[in-house]
């Protein structure tokens, strides 16, 4: 299943649902849209990846390159997700320490920092 | 024993045509469904590693991935040809900090070592017969 992305606005926080596979070769578009919403202004993302069938570590890295755009602006990226084949893969790497994952979007677009 | 050999040209997309392959030869062989996700993830990681490392040295040269369907295990071995990277830093032990990660512009190249040694329990990483490595990752079959 390719990637789906899909941007909305709640408050100040900006929500990207995220769907299908996130892998080397969708990676990249990914990457320009957060790119794309730091450089409008949107500071405050909220990524839900309750719809993703697949994450990777190059999908982990457009993740965290987000992180570093957001955090430059003294944002956030908060993340949710509730699969256990995709928490998997970030507490293999230790991003659970990085990211704040939550189990719902009114949870996270509900959290301070 | 059977065999699967799959070449393909390093394009990001061949990844998942080599993880979908992978699964459905490893269902083939009898690995329980419960692991075939973890065997997409760490074929998927090994073929990007592989892929990426080609696109830099030896784009012209296909990646080699070949899967058996041994007597009680399903064996797969993913081979790239690309040469050994000065202060690559590659390995298991690569993810040391993740303050590390949170620093880098992208994922270090050992993350995609560390995430296949994280799921798979039986992994070797060997050099391979004139350059790059050979990933042998092993899952028992029922």
């Amino acid at each position: 299943m390719d990637l789906s992305l899909s941007t909305r606005t709640e408050g100040d926080r900006t929500i990207v649902e995220v769907g299908g596979e996130i892998d080397v070769y969708t990676a990249p578009r990914l990457r320009e849209q957060l790119v794309d919403l730091v450089a409008d202004g949107k500071y405050h993302l909220v990524v839900d990846m309750e719809r993703v069938d697949f994450l990777d570590s190059t999908g982990l890295g457009v993740l965290v390159g987000g992180l570093k755009r957001v955090r430059a602006h003294d944002g956030s990226l908060r993340l949710v997700c509730t699969q256990e084949r995709i928490l998997k893969i970030f507490r293999i790497t230790g991003l659970t320490k990085v990211f704040p994952i939550h189990a719902s979007v009114d949870e996270a677009v509900g959290a301070t920092e | 024993m059977a065999t699967v050999e799959l070449r393909f040209s390093a394009l990001p997309a061949h990844v998942r045509t080599a993880r979908l392959v992978a699964a459905a030869v490893a269902r083939r062989s009898g690995v329980d469904e419960g692991v075939l996700d973890e065997v997409r993830l760490a074929v998927g990681e090994a073929c990007s590693r592989a892929v990426h490392l080609h696109r830099r040295h030896c784009p012209d040269r296909p990646v080699l991935v070949t899967l058996v369907d041994d007597t009680d295990a399903f064996r797969v071995a993913v081979t790239d040809e690309a040469p050994a990277e000065p202060g690559g830093g590659e390995g298991f032990g690569a993810l040391t900090d993740v303050a590390d990660l949170v620093d880098a512009e992208a994922v270090p190249p050992g993350v995609g070592l560390a995430v296949i040694a994280g799921l798979v329990d039986d992994v070797s990483v060997e050099p391979g017969r004139d350059s790059g490595l050979v990933v042998r990752m092993t899952w028992p079959t029922t």
